[in-house]
């Protein structure tokens, strides 16, 4: 049989509204990205750019009202995701995509052992009885590098750290292999030597299952680590994409160019002013008729404000929305 | 943010993992014995619990014999009689320990259907809120419109009064304020990071409500199950005293009150032991509630 050339999941064209008291929000205005067998892509933005809720629609998590999916597929493979009925989606979730929390401290539920909530996850997938769930159990709670797993099988959420109540999310999303992983801000709540490690195993688990990881960060530095790919978000768009060096060797939009410059570095000579981007994430509900981010944006002209830019390829893989793209 | 951060490193750096692993029932266990009233309450309650359960072995007479040669025994009088006799020359105290065993009996009876009819109602309504909700706590609302005893009364009207009966009447009559305590909660749980984090990994609305859900709600439940077997025996009481409860011979610490009012100003002790033993069950039940209240608060973290 030939292999399979579709990618893994191909996102096309997705738009999420929220019905809001002053209107209409479009949160994911027309995004699209495609997400291969085995590789990590980076979804980078603000608060508020959208790359959260344009996740939770992969599975479906957004609760409608208020949200609404006005327009897009979401292929996995070859299969729609938002046409899925959702007694089929839920078979999905956990199986074949599965999602860790920003906030390890609360993602857990309180009143149960972490053991107990992995066992589930196994018993609800795969059908097995307790006894062999709580095999498999102990052995991702070992593989994700928990201290003593025999014991800490039977702790609660409370009796563990941040740092190890994320590696047990880890071990509940990864227990049934699903094949993509959805990970947003896994490490955000997380202080930075802990921010390390998580990474390391996710990447060291994404090796040994070959799954693939949709990486949901506003932190530059964990996307060099671990991404393959990058896509940077901004008001509800896609404004550029492409692998990962390129977006830090040769960035093309505005934007991303503002994000790397925004990063401290330790060996700069003069440390007066940490380089910024002027003004503020623009209300949604009030978008300009032109490229959203023409207003902080240095290089605009009234091209920027009246049209906006849609995406072209500049390189290879490359995709920059900005009508300064090629003549920067 | 920050103060996260704070909290993971400070509990990463003995290895991340709690020293201690202290059961959280034990941990209840000892904020529980600190309340002295509490544990007062549950001795009594034990105590009654008891006295009831083997009435048949502890009871000197029949409850329902006529002995018309000993009538209006006080107390101490009659060794025979420890507690003396009632107008019938009935043994008062195989009454009162029989009586206890109905009176408790329509107390649980009457808290279990209480709780298990607030429970659905509460976490229906709760989980999935819009019309459901508004519709359901309408309900509850015309519910708590009427004066439970006029309720009480109407129905008892209609249905023969057994023990069941009565117990089902009180149940169904009582169980708004459960509900309502459970839709809070849910309201309150149904928005927190785990219920996504179970509905990411493919669990469905039942597992969610029953498996997710309802454990995090059980604390407040108990306390509520605890305080209305208190307001059920003294519903009994009530329904009882007014004619309408537990029908004599059998007898109820409730119409042992309702024959005792025909001769209370000449044997008061016949109202006094019955009414005392409500009193003390009501009460004990009611520190028991407030124990566990305090004890099963997480906000209250001990040590």
């Amino acid at each position: 049989m030939a292999a399979d050339v579709r990618p893994l999941l191909q996102v096309e064209d997705l738009k999420i509204q929220f019905r809001v008291p002053d209107g209409i929000l479009p949160a994911v205005d027309g995004i699209g990205y495609r997400l291969d067998r085995g590789e990590t892509l980076g979804l980078v933005g603000e608060s508020g750019s959208g790359k959260s809720v344009s996740s939770l629609a992969l599975l479906r998590l957004l609760e409608s009202p208020p949200a609404e999916i006005r327009s897009g597929r979401v292929l996995f493979q070859g299969r729609d995701l938002l046409q899925v009925p959702e007694r089929e989606i839920s078979d999905l979730r956990g199986r074949s995509i599965s999602m860790i929390f920003q906030e390890p401290m609360t993602s857990l539920n309180p009143v149960m052992t972490v053991g107990f909530q992995i066992d589930e996850a196994l018993m609800r997938h795969f059908g097995w009885p307790r006894r062999e769930a709580r095999q498999r159990s102990l052995e991702l709670l070992t593989l994700v590098g928990i201290p003593s797993p025999q014991r800490n099988i039977d702790s609660y959420p409370h009796e563990l750290s941040g740092g190890m109540r994320q590696r047990v999310m880890i071990a509940l999303a990864l227990s049934c292999e699903p094949k993509i992983l959805v990970a947003d801000e896994p490490t955000t709540a997380l202080d930075v030597t802990i921010q390390a490690q998580i990474l390391e195993l996710m990447v060291g688990l994404q090796e040994k299952f070959g799954t693939s990881i949709l990486l949901i960060t506003h932190d530059l530095a964990v996307i060099a680590e671990t991404a393959h790919r990058v896509a940077v978000m901004y008001a509800g768009r896609i404004v550029e994409a492409a692998p990962v060096a390129t977006i830090f060797g040769e960035p093309r939009h505005p934007y991303t160019q503002g994000l790397l410059n925004s990063i401290p570095r330790i060996h700069r000579e003069r440390l007066d002013a940490l380089a910024e981007i002027a003004g503020g994430v623009p209300d949604l509900t009030r978008l300009p008729p032109g490229c959203a981010f023409a207003p902080r944006c240095p290089r605009a002209d009234a091209h920027c404000r009246r049209e906006r830019p849609e995406p072209m390829t500049v390189g290879s893989d490359h995709v920059v929305s900005c009508w300064k793209a090629s003549d920067a | 943010m920050t103060k996260i951060n704070i909290i993971a490193t400070a509990t990463e750096a003995d290895g991340g993992v709690a020293a201690r692993h202290h059961g959280f029932i034990r941990m209840v266990l000892r904020r529980f014995l600190r309340h002295r009233l509490a544990v007062a309450g549950a001795v009594v309650v034990v105590l009654l619990c008891a006295s009831a359960l083997f009435a048949n072995l502890l009871a000197p007479h029949d409850p329902t014999f006529l002995d018309t040669r000993h009538r209006f025994l006080a107390p101490f009088q009659d060794m025979g009689f420890l507690l003396g006799t009632d107008e019938l020359g009935r043994d008062t105290l195989s009454r009162l320990l029989y009586g206890g065993r109905v009176s408790l009996a329509v107390g649980l009876v009457a808290m279990l259907t209480t709780i298990v009819s607030g429970l659905l109602i509460g976490l229906t309504a709760g989980y999935y809120g819009g019309w459901i909700d508004d519709l359901l706590m309408r309900f509850v609302d015309t519910m708590l419109c009427f004066p439970q005893v006029f309720l009480l009364l109407v129905v008892a009207a209609f249905v023969p009064p057994t023990l069941i009966s009565i117990s089902l009447i009180i149940g169904l009559t009582s169980w708004m304020e459960v509900a309502r305590i459970v839709r809070g909660e849910m309201l309150y749980l149904k928005e927190q990071d785990f219920v996504q984090a179970a509905r990411a990994l493919g669990a469905g609305g039942a597992r969610i409500m029953f498996r997710e859900l309802l454990p995090n709600a059980i604390a407040p439940v108990l306390v509520a199950a605890t305080l209305k077997v208190a307001t059920a025996v003294l519903m009994e009481s009530y329904i009882s005293y007014l004619g309408y409860g537990i029908q004599p011979p059998l007898a109820s610490w409730g119409n042992m009150l309702t024959n005792a009012q025909g001769y209370f100003d000449t044997v008061p002790y016949l109202a006094i032991l019955p009414g005392a033993l409500i009193t003390l069950a009501v009460m004990s039940f009611n520190f028991l509630g407030d124990g566990l209240r305090d004890a099963l608060d997480p906000r209250l973290k001990m040590d």
